[in-house]
């Protein structure tokens, strides 16, 4: 096989699924038992009216292990589409983190600076800590916590990847 | 919603005559007492009572591989529902289309660990095309008949409904069949023209082709099978036949080198290694028929048609993926063929079949005779042989060095009448298939062949058989081994044979009389055509206990981790070919 057909590659993918019970532990279980990656999931309703939701994972694989999920996707029975949008064209992609950062004195002054620098909202205060709210991709969240660790780096909750396709066309 | 109300029992029963259904197979309990209630109370679906509700799921498979109509089965909840999980599983990996109704406590003590509670959704999530649970009375007409939508639709596959009692017995209302469409389920029949046209191209260039078609060609339907074999004489191609297409092209044909994978035949395997055009039909590349995958027919382009877009690129890249059902496709492809009249290129293939006919003249299925013991390929050929005036044979199989034999020596000229579980390989199966196979061919002549080891794993299905009067036949042969267990051993562990002798094995003439059965033995090879033609001429179900040789091996044998030009033929090859460490871990 060709050096290309081995590389693993990240990919983020999107699922639009019935809302209905069990369809998270179908998709999971889908990961697990045939033991591919995930490195992030998130889910929620998108159209209520059509009891729609959807799931956006992100995952890596050779070409052919990230065809075989996808296709393996989509024969699920409530899964309506399933598409790459690594494979689609530009896309926008978010997460969100809430970072609680603890310290006093320099520490916090210098968190509060870089916060401003990543655009990084405070949406909780006490005298000793903040919360911060931050949007952006996985690597500048990455690079946000990261900053935050000799800062007094308490805990992270982290959404998981959302995307969309950028331009006029849905999925 | 003009209808009166119903129970939930009522309306299960009328979407399941309404989806065709006139058997059920299966077993109470607590939870599914209202069912049982209404099925006493009409009489246009027949109950079978099974003893085990693996035998039931096994009954349902027969009947559908031999009838092509989905298998219905009805378990209770709790042990019921985790008793019939092996039978979904086996389903699931051999794509047979079945509904089984599982009962569930009622709705508001679902998750209190109640009496015969189990999480029957959770459990049979990943051996089940799809599952559901229904909640409310007036959901489960709609959930019937998409249920058998999904089981039949697509690549078949099992389908589990779990019923809560107080849904069975609260009222609802009925919907037909024909209101109930599928929003996201909806799977693509028609194959790609563009892509039909260039495997045509592949096929009319090709100069060592090769049909290898599976299982996919029975479940499309026996105009599948219809097209294909005339494909294959329009074509003038080689055909092989993975363990579950058996039947889709004829045994008999000069055309058809025999099964291919680990036991299949020396010239189907080197036909597969050499050949520059592989046309995979219905067929999933399974490690059975591979053998080392960086070794699998190096030289080949590859053609795959199938119905699931997931078997495609799955374990094998191909050159042109064909999503369709495998019927029409052929029936394309048929078409395409014709209007290019192109003929069976008898000089351009000569070659090909010249050497595909050096290899088959090696007789790989060669064992060595013998006149005081019995060879259990003998048996088989005897069996063939004496049931060739029969119209309808149906044979099923348990698993082990006989399941191999009989897919060996015994010739199936049409499909859907070999069963055997594949992909699972499910040692208990072929007892209670058998059975289902009997219950929808009443008059046909239903055989196992069976392992000793095998059959005890379903054994009380012999109760069954004789309530309802099935004159299933059970040949089996006897090697006092777990034979392909004891065959392993023999090769990859140095003859250490650990736990593959049985001790204390029943008399089966015996059993066959203590189950109301007939008993028939033979310990000697010219016993083998009485015993074949007495068992032949009793019209009720017997046991035929055939003493076979103990130490006798499965050949030829693509050991694992070797490729297909690595076949050993016989005993005589094993000692040059060690087995690699690779090799040693795989099953
Ligand atoms: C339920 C189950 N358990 C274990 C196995 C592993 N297994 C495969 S073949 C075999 C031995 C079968 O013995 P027998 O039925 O006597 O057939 P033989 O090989 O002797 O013809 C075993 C134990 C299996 N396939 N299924
Ligand atoms: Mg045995």
């Amino acid at each position: 096989m060709s050096p290309q057909a081995q590389q693993e590659n990240k990919h983020t993918i999107s699922v639009l699924v019935d809302n209905e019970a069990g369809v998270l532990a179908r998709v999971i279980g889908l990961f697990s038992g045939r033991g591919y990656n995930i490195e992030s999931l998130t889910v929620a309703v998108v159209d209520p009216k059509q009891a729609l939701s959807r799931i956006t994972i992100v995952t890596s694989g050779t070409p052919m292990i990230i065809e075989q999920i996808k296709a393996q996707l989509d024969r699920l029975v409530p899964v309506h589409k399933v598409s790459d949008l690594t494979l689609d064209g530009p896309r926008v992609e978010r997460e969100l983190a809430l970072v609680k950062v603890r310290g006093l004195g320099e520490k916090r002054v210098e968190s509060l600076r870089i916060a401003d620098i990543f655009r990084a909202h405070v949406v909780d205060s006490t005298q000793e800590s903040f919360v911060f709210e931050i949007v952006g991709s996985t690597e500048k969240l990455d690079a946000f916590i990261d900053l935050m660790a000799p800062l007094g780096l308490a805990e992270v909750s982290r959404t998981g990847v959302v995307a969309i396709a950028r331009g006029v066309d849905t999925i | 919603m003009s209808t009166e109300p119903m129970n939930g029992s009522q309306i299960l029963l009328k979407a399941l005559s309404e989806q065709g259904v006139d058997v059920i197979f299966g077993y109470p309990g607590g939870a599914v007492l209202p069912i049982y209630d209404e099925l006493f109370k009409q009489n246009h679906i027949r109950h079978i009572l099974v003893r085990h509700e693996q035998g039931a799921a096994h009954a349902a498979e027969g009947y559908a591989r031999s009838t092509g109509k989905v298998g219905v089965i009805l378990v209770t909840s709790g042990p019921g529902a985790t008793n019939a999980v092996t039978g979904l599983t086996d389903a699931l990996m051999d794509s047979i289309p079945l509904v089984c109704i599982t009962g569930q406590v009622p709705t508001h003590l679902i998750g209190n660990d109640a009496f015969q509670e189990a999480d029957t959704t959770g459990i049979t999530r990943p051996c089940t095309k799809h599952n559901y649970l229904v909640k409310k009375t007036g959901d489960l007409a709609r959930v019937v008949h998409e249920a058998f939508y999904v089981a039949r639709s697509g690549r078949p596959g099992p389908v589990v409904i779990d019923l809560p009692k107080d849904v069975a017995m609260g009222l609802g209302h009925y919907t037909p069949a024909t209101a109930v469409g599928h929003k996201s389920y909806n799977p693509r029949t028609e194959g790609d023209p563009q892509l039909i046209a260039q495997a045509i191209e592949l096929m009319a260039k090709a100069k060592c082709p090769l049909v290898y078609a599976g299982g996919g060609v029975i479940n499309s339907g026996p105009q599948a099978s219809e097209r294909l074999t005339r494909f294959i004489r329009d074509t003038g191609f080689p055909c092989t036949l993975t363990l579950m297409g058996l039947g889709a092209y004829p045994a008999s044909d000069k055309q058809f080198l025999g099964m291919v994978g680990m036991h299949g035949t020396f010239e189907a395997n080197h036909a597969m290694h050499d050949c520059d055009l592989m046309i995979c039909i219905g067929a999933r590349f399974d490690d059975r028929v591979t053998g080392r995958l960086n070794a699998f027919s190096p030289g080949s382009k590859k053609i795959h048609i199938d119905i699931d877009p997931s078997s495609i690129n799955k374990n094998v890249a191909v050159d042109i993926g064909i999503v369709g059902d495998v019927g029409n496709v052929l029936g394309e492809m048929a078409g395409l063929w014709k209007a290019r009249k192109n003929k069976p290129d008898k000089k351009v293939l000569a070659p090909w079949w010249k050497k595909i006919e050096a290899w088959r003249s090696r007789l790989c299925l060669r064992y060595k005779p013998s006149s005081s013991i019995i060879k259990p390929q003998y048996a088989i050929e005897r069996l063939y042989a004496l049931t060739r005036e029969h119209k309808d044979v149906f044979i099923t199989t348990e698993v082990g060095q006989h399941q191999m034999w009989a897919a060996q020596h015994f010739g199936f000229d049409k499909p859907n009448h070999w069963m055997t579980s594949g992909g699972l390989g499910t040692m208990g199966y072929g007892l209670p298939a058998a059975m289902g196979v009997q219950v929808a061919h009443p008059k046909a002549l239903v055989i196992d062949i069976a392992g000793e080891a095998s059959v005890i794993m379903n054994i009380q299905e012999m109760s069954t058989i004789a309530q309802y009067r099935l004159p299933v036949k059970v040949f089996i042969l006897n090697n006092q081994y777990m034979g392909m267990v004891r065959q392993w051993q023999e090769l990859l562990h140095g003859g250490r044979y650990s736990e593959s002798y049985m001790e204390s094995l029943p008399d089966f003439v015996k059993l066959a009389e203590a189950f109301g059965a007939a008993g028939l033995r033979a310990t000697k090879p010219d016993e083998v055509d009485d015993v074949i033609k007495e068992m032949l001429a009793i019209d009720k179900a017997v046991i035929v206990d055939v003493m076979v040789d103990q130490k006798e091996n499965c050949f030829p044998m693509i050991p694992s981790g070797a490729a297909h030009n690595e076949m050993l033929l016989g005993p005589d090859d094993e000692a040059g070919n060690p087995i690699s460490d690779e090799g040693m871990v795989l099953v």
